[in-house]
């Protein structure tokens, strides 16, 4: 079975764990949502500066509720010990990271969607009009996250303090993730709505590293 | 049960595994001929399921080497040609049991997976739950699913860790009748056992394993029955 076969099964198996359980997207939802409606309460809404605090606020609510997700990702598959099963079924250990961060760039950007006209209405932002261009900044930083996160998941999941050392290793890291993506957000959501590709680009130039890093890497992470 | 392809034999060479400072094996050196049925046997700790997984390629030793003999020239597969029994079941219980085999199946590229699920469900005698979640199943119908998983792709190698933990004695007379069926069909079985029962007489051959190092082997020294009878009464 080649890489995408092997990935394409265990994407279908992540898609429809998840789905019968809906544990991760419920947890995500509820949480984002509370940010935003607390965010909301706490600064001026009404007034233009939504604009440039909001993509930020937003930002910060997808990173932390991604940090709540990305937890169970590999701790799931210790329960009854799958992931050693799966390292001996599948051709090469990539199929199961890009599953795994294919699922959880799904489920985050599912979110990020659903939760995008409620951000609009609480923070006085109107976001039509740059939908797609919104949707391409979402999925690139939601992508980003997403492999951080699946690699420093596999990593945390055989550690010790393992619910402190995900949201330790991945906030930072995530860094620069979070100043591109607030940064495109904030120059879409402005009145002029420019598309700042020099942003966009280097979202996309994190993707491909850290991509490639786990296609070369990720092998190790999964030893015991 | 169908005759496994290209049946295989296991070699490990001067293993040893370390964690820390403590060693887990020490210089293991054992020939597993093709078609043998292994009896590993030791007080708990004392490296039987370390050895397994090394086997399975699922940790990788400090020092030593493990081969596999026999193969088909050429064949750098990357999926081993192992079927693997542990403590855990190495199921979903989120998934049914038809779900996860078909699952395992299809990751291994098991040809007609679907007719193949249903044929060893049927043989199993699961095939009327096949649809029910495997968290509802009891430990010895979770165990059946979990070596019908490691059958799936007709391994060449079978590799079990106490096999017959927690099954009742229905479940066991099963699980023996599979393994003899394996056993005389050519298959190489190694497994860890702690207690003499009908699984363990399936055995041809037993090593003891002793703080990691090999304490016996019914190959160079003393009968099967000897070695088995030693590790319980010791």
């Amino acid at each position: 079975m080649s890489l995408v076969s092997n990935a394409t099964v265990l994407l279908g198996k992540e898609l429809r764990t998840e789905f019968r359980s809906r544990e991760l997207l419920t947890t995500t939802v509820v949480f984002i949502l509370m940010v935003v409606v607390l965010f909301s309460f706490t600064f001026d809404t009404s007034s233009g500066e939504s604009r440039k605090f909001a993509p930020g606020l937003l930002w910060l609510a997808f990173l932390f509720a991604a940090s709540l997700m990305l937890q169970p990702c590999f701790l799931r598959e210790q329960n009854n010990d799958t992931l050693s099963v799966l390292r001996l079924s599948v051709s090469d250990p990539f199929a199961i990271f890009l599953a795994k961060l294919a699922a959880n760039t799904l489920f985050l950007l599912f979110t990020e969607l659903l939760m995008l006209p409620v951000f609009s209405i609480f923070f006085n932002v109107p976001v039509g009009g740059v939908v797609p261009q919104l949707v391409l900044v979402f999925f690139l930083g939601s992508l980003g996250i997403s492999v951080a996160g699946t690699a420093l998941s596999a990593i945390s999941a055989q550690a010790r303090m393992r619910e402190l050392m995900l949201p330790i290793l991945l906030l930072p890291l995530l860094t620069p993730v979070l100043i591109a993506s607030a940064e495109a957000t904030a120059a879409l959501l402005d009145p002029a709505h420019a598309f700042r590709k020099d942003w966009v680009a280097f979202l996309a130039i994190f993707d491909v590293v850290f991509l490639t890093a786990l296609w070369l890497f990720g092998e190790y992470l999964l030893e015991e | 049960m169908s005759e496994p392809a290209g049946v295989l034999g296991i070699r490990f060479d001067k293993i040893d595994k370390r964690y820390g400072g403590l060693y887990a094996l020490r210089r293991v050196s054992l020939e597993i001929a093709k078609g043998e049925c292994v009896a590993l046997v030791g007080r708990n700790g004392s490296g039987k399921t370390t050895l397994l997984r090394i086997a399975a390629r699922l940790a990788r030793p400090t020092s030593g080497t493990v081969t596999f003999v026999g193969g088909p020239a050429g064949d750098d597969s990357r999926v081993t040609p192992v079927g693997f029994v542990a403590h855990a079941t190495m199921l979903y219980d989120e998934l049914s049991a038809e779900e996860n085999l078909l699952l395992f199946g299809r990751l291994l590229g098991v040809p007609e997976v679907s007719l193949r699920v249903a044929e060893l469900l049927r043989e199993t005698g699961l095939y009327d739950r096949r649809a029910s979640m495997l968290r509802t199943f009891s430990r010895g119908m979770r165990q059946r699913v979990a070596v019908v998983r490691a059958l799936l792709h007709r391994p060449s190698v079978l590799l079990l860790d106490e096999p017959a933990t927690g099954l009742d004695s229905v479940s066991v007379e099963w699980l023996a009748r599979t393994l003899r069926q394996l056993r005389d069909s050519g298959c190489t079985i190694l497994m860890s056992l702690h207690s003499e029962s009908e699984i363990s007489a399936l055995a041809t051959r037993a090593v003891r394993l002793d703080a990691g190092a090999v304490a016996g082997d019914s190959a160079t020294a003393g009968s099967v029955g000897a070695i088995l009878s030693w590790s319980v009464a010791g």
